[in-house]
């Protein structure tokens, strides 16, 4: 008998010590590639970066000193300088402010504003739903950079007007989310418990819809920031959205163009970033996936 | 399966209502109307119009009627082919679009071919090679396809071989029916950049979705039965994880639109996408309206194709 409690104390014991880790779980499962790990280190230097520029620069990114135009790599500019003389690693370190900047605000507008109709049209259903769903499916029609292009070139310029542009470009891919996940959700018994005690849809909708889709958010919000970051990039590359002033990789490559047969630094640097910044990105959604939702673990 | 059609035409031309409207109303969102973007681009180059030629241009391009009927004239126009007069070139837009599609079409008829054979190749293969280094490699260039910005990949492209080995044209575009060979040597670097992307989301999903049909377990059933590894893979797993690639196919269409916007401009190549964005620098709001609306219509269309066709591939589809 002291044996068989002894035994189900030590079960009770592990399960307990099995929810307790559930944090330490999640972010074994995430660092266990390398690659994860690479990321993360990746994704916090930019952040870092990005906080600490006006500190981190050696220049200011728009000084223009002409002694010191079109250098090559030296001790004194590490990544030389573009025809004006401005310091390439500097506006590099402020370009990392702006695309996260623009990223960030764009995905957290979209998640919001798309999860908010996504949730309305999947609980609402009905009339409801086909409006908002159908006008998302239109959304839909066109390549992101082409609606951001479109409502950019409309809008004019400013770090405003892309983040609007690359928001309402962004927005279906939330919506479906969101949309479905209602859908599914809703279908428990749980939610018509709360409705048979009468709690108000609001209640509802924010207290069990939302946390149950927490999960494929978060992932969704990573992967589509590599998107966002690369469609900013192609925009500043145009030279429609952003104006001149805001220091953009997107920019600076193309103002690269004209020197890459003898200064190809000045292009090759700052797209270099956008590289990792958007790959770092997609392997942390992934590793997020894999990490929140074990059933797709390895598959994709 | 006539059902099915019918149903999904509907909801086309139901679509393209939708976004024949988000193009209309988008150009309109700015206060006054669109030719004041125009006004306002040319101001700053230093010419300035009178309130009469203002209300001369006006009622040239139908602005001074009620928006609701610049609508309906902007639709049943371009029902019948007239895609409205250009602004800045005083051409007609549709003659404009006309010289621009093929090069555009021609390009992306390429890289979406090439996109679909190596990209589900590669991700073939990586599946069926599972954590060996041929999945590896694929793996690795996949997410860096993805990763990558066109145009940059453009530019690295353009340094190798146009600018250090000089064995590639470093831009532009002649028509294959011209110098062929040219033609060939001059599309070979802008197809690499378009397709890179839509390879590398081919063979993800590609690999994934053999993986995810190699784990059932009618495909096990078949391995006990004793099949070889061949009629497994070619007749059981093959056929059922190409379902998923079906829907990509539109989705790659669209891929291959925003491609042509970047790559065309990196290269000076004269298509659509170079078209809309001189449009947008010269404030064109005819030449913006009419590229981007033709854009989503193709797209639409391919993706009602796709959707078709997946219902005729996948019976379960047709009764949703």
């Amino acid at each position: 008998m002291a044996d068989t409690i002894a035994n189900i104390d030590q079960i009770v014991q592990s399960q307990s010590r099995a929810t307790v880790s559930e944090w330490q779980r999640f972010v074994r499962t995430l660092t266990q590639r390398k690659v994860v790990v690479f990321a993360l280190i990746i994704i916090a230097l930019t952040v870092i970066t990005a906080i600490f520029a006006p500190w981190l620069s050696p220049y200011d990114p728009n000084e223009k000193n002409f002694a010191d135009s079109l250098q090559q790599p030296n001790r004194k500019h590490w990544l030389g300088t573009d025809l004006l003389g401005k310091d390439t690693l500097s506006r590099i370190i402020w370009g990392a402010r702006t695309s996260l900047i623009v990223g960030i605000a764009t995905c957290l507008a979209s998640a919001i504003l798309g999860s908010t109709l996504g949730m309305l049209a999947g609980y609402m259903g009905g009339v409801v739903n086909t409006i908002i769903m159908r006008f998302m499916d239109a959304l839909m029609g066109f390549p992101m950079i082409v609606l951001a292009l479109l409502l950019a070139g409309v809008l004019g310029n400013g770090m405003q007007n892309v983040i609007i542009a690359l928001t309402v470009a962004n927005l279906p891919g939330y919506t479906r989310l969101m949309c479905g996940m209602t859908l599914a959700v809703k279908e428990n018994d749980y939610i018509l418990a709360q409705k048979a005690i009468g709690s108000s849809n609001l209640r509802t909708l924010f207290l069990h819809i939302l946390p149950n889709s927490f999960q494929p958010m978060i992932i969704m919000i990573s992967t589509a920031l590599g998107g966002i970051i690369l469609a900013e990039a192609g925009l500043s590359f145009l030279g429609i959205g952003l104006s001149h002033e805001e220091v953009t990789w997107g920019g600076l490559v193309a103002s690269g163009y004209s020197y890459l047969s003898t200064h190809p630094m000045l292009a090759f640097a700052p797209g270099l970033c956008v590289m990792l910044v958007v790959f770092s990105f997609n392997i942390l959604g992934d590793g997020l996936r894999d990490a929140l939702d074990p059933r797709l673990r390895g598959v994709l | 399966m006539a059902n099915y059609i019918v149903r999904r035409l509907l909801w086309g031309i139901v679509i393209l209502i939708l976004v024949s409207l988000i193009v209309f109303f988008a150009i309109r969102m700015v206060p006054g109307d669109p030719l004041t973007l125009f006004v306002s681009r040319t101001q700053e180059s230093g010419f300035s119009f009178t309130k009469a030629q203002l209300d001369a241009l006006r009622r040239r391009f139908g602005l001074d009627k009620p928006v609701i009927v610049q609508y309906v004239d902007w639709i049943s126009n371009m029902l019948r082919g007239d895609l409205g007069e250009s602004i800045y070139y005083r051409q007609d837009v549709a003659k404009l679009i006309k010289e621009r599609l093929p090069v555009t079409l021609y390009l992306g008829i390429i890289g979406f071919l090439l996109s679909l054979t190596v990209g589900t190749t590669a991700g073939l293969l990586a599946g069926m090679r599972r954590a060996t280094w041929i999945d590896n490699i694929i793996v690795v260039i996949s997410y860096i396809g993805i990763a990558i910005p066109v145009f940059w990949l453009g530019y690295l492209l353009i340094f190798a071989f146009g600018l250090k080995l000089r064995i590639l044209p470093i831009g532009g575009y002649t028509s294959p029916f011209e110098d062929f060979w040219y033609s060939l040597r001059q599309i070979i670097m802008p197809v690499i950049c378009m397709v890179l992307p839509g390879i590398a989301g081919m063979a993800r999903q590609m690999r994934s979705s053999y993986l995810e049909v190699a784990g059932q377990d009618y495909i096990r059933t078949a391995w006990a039965k004793g099949l070889t590894e061949k009629a497994v893979v070619m007749k059981h797993i093959l056929k059922n994880s190409l379902i998923p690639i079906v829907t990509l196919l539109g989705m790659s269409i669209g891929g291959i639109f925003g491609g042509s916007v970047l790559v065309e401009n990196v290269f000076a190549i004269p298509g659509m996408g170079r078209f809309l964005v001189q449009g947008i620098f010269q404030q064109d709001y005819v030449i913006m309206q009419a590229n981007t609306f033709l854009m989503a219509v193709m797209i639409i269309l391919s993706n009602l194709i796709v959707d078709i066709s997946y219902g005729w591939f996948d019976p379960r589809i047709r009764y949703d």
